[in-house]
């Protein structure tokens, strides 16, 4: 039976990096549409905005295996998405790396949008009113008043998009499976050994995955609670 | 320079302003109790407020159109706001604050901050400034902008009374020496006969009196 166990263990350093790789990877992608939207939706009144707000806030609610099945109609080689990589870039979605990381920010977006949102709700609107009397037009106004005064509290969305993507199970199991050296995370690999009866591996991967979730959520709140300093 | 209200309408809440004035002095003061609309209408000048109706024109240029929907942003109108509090920038350094609008050109950092007696805030940090320091510090970042009118909001509000004769001496050298055209939100009428020459009178959001070089045709 050990055999069998050992057969299909991954080897942890592996394993922790590309969960760690994915995550980050997944968290950077997300962050410019996450933090734009945030923006949108704190200053800029739009049609459809509730829409919108329902929408990015769905991931969140709908249970994960849903999202992930979603995901894989897209994305899988007979989904609409899927095909088209498939047959103008020559590149497969389902069930690789790139499926992992998919699956990750879009898990991820929600925490990251609301979180980013309360950074840019934190910000005086009336400093960007008058940034905009002095001449600076709205492109500058977000990069040098808005950008800067949210930055801890977006410095602390990242890394609760971060922490989330790192725990992500549902959306990714059916969407990338849990395929040893390929597709297999941390939280997939905790569930498959559970399945193989190995709860010492297991425990070893739970308590790395606590390890790291620990550190993004208390970097997340360590930059929440930094003052701005002045330049 | 002049501005002019045309038919405007702002609708914010439960509070409508609703004015058809033409200001048109060196120094226009509006005046008005708590509430009747003198920072609407100043927000309404500097762009940061749309009207339903009406046209505003500053200078002959038309800022907002109702009709036309034709609209300047803020940023394109070159008006200097001074907000009550300053709303400086608190991420940046004085210095900082009073060069985000500047574009190098006709009226340098030296000379403002020597004229507002600010030279020694310069590498200071917003959040250690006094009440006082802050207006100077927001004065002279809209100045240093080179705006074609001032709007100053409250300016002298809730300074004691040797800083608020210093505030009104300096404000009249800023005059003098920049030859700005200023429409001053105040609802103190000392305050506006010690520092305009023309005043615009509010309550619940329409003009009731307009003295002094300023048209109020269709007040209601």
């Amino acid at each position: 039976m050990s055999g069998v166990v050992d057969s299909r263990v991954e080897p942890l350093l592996p394993l922790v990096w590309f969960t760690a790789l994915t995550a980050g990877v997944a968290t950077i992608l997300v962050a410019p549409l996450a933090i734009g939207l945030a923006w949108m939706l704190v200053r800029r009144p739009f049609p459809g905005k509730a829409i919108v707000e329902t929408l990015v806030l769905m991931p969140l609610v709908v249970p994960p295996v849903a999202t992930g099945l979603v995901l894989l109609k897209l994305l899988g080689r007979r989904g609409p998405l899927g095909a088209w990589t498939h047959e103008a870039l020559g590149l497969d979605v389902a069930f690789t790396g790139r499926a992992v990381v998919i699956a990750m920010g879009v898990m991820a977006f929600p925490i990251f949008v609301l979180t980013a949102r309360a950074a840019f709700e934190a910000v005086d609107p009336r400093l960007e009113q008058v940034a905009a009397t002095l001449g600076a037009s709205p492109w500058r106004r977000f990069l040098t008043i808005s950008l800067p005064l949210a930055w801890p509290g977006l410095l602390a969305a990242a890394l609760l998009a971060f922490a989330r993507a790192l725990g992500e199970f549902g959306a990714t199991m059916l969407v990338a499976g849990g395929i040893p050296g390929r597709t297999l995370t941390l939280s997939t690999a905790i569930w498959q050994r559970v399945q193989l009866g190995d709860d010492e591996g297991a425990a070893r991967l739970m308590a790395i995955s606590f390890v790291l979730a620990l550190f993004a959520t208390a970097g997340a709140g360590l930059f929440a609670r930094r003052p701005r300093r002045a330049r | 320079m002049s501005v002019e209200l045309r038919g405007v309408r702002i609708e914010r809440d439960d509070f409508t302003l609703e004015v058809d004035v033409e200001m048109a002095a060196a120094c226009t003061a509006v005046l008005g109790p708590s509430g009747s609309g003198k920072t609407t209408l100043l927000e309404c000048v500097a762009g940061l407020l749309r009207p339903r109706a009406g046209r505003v024109v500053v200078d002959g240029d038309v800022m907002s159109d109702a009709a036309t929907r034709a609209f300047t942003p803020p940023h394109r109108r070159r008006l200097g706001l001074v907000p009550q509090d300053g709303a400086l920038f608190p991420h940046l350094s004085v210095e900082r604050n009073l060069l985000y609008g500047s574009h190098g050109e006709a009226i340098d950092l030296a000379h403002v901050a020597a004229l507002l007696d600010i030279r020694g805030l310069l590498p200071r940090r917003v959040p250690s400034l006094s009440g006082g320091e802050k207006r100077r510090v927001a004065l002279g970042r809209a100045l240093l902008a080179g705006p074609r009118l001032l709007l100053l909001d409250e300016p002298l509000t809730g300074l004691d009374r040797a800083l608020k004769a210093r505030a009104i001496d300096l404000l009249r050298r800023v005059r003098a020496e920049f030859a700005l055209p200023m429409l001053l939100v105040t609802h103190d009428e000392r305050e506006a006969e010690a520092l305009a020459d023309a005043s615009v009178h509010l309550d619940a959001g329409r003009v009731v009196q307009a003295i002094g070089g300023n048209d109020a045709a269709g007040r209601r």
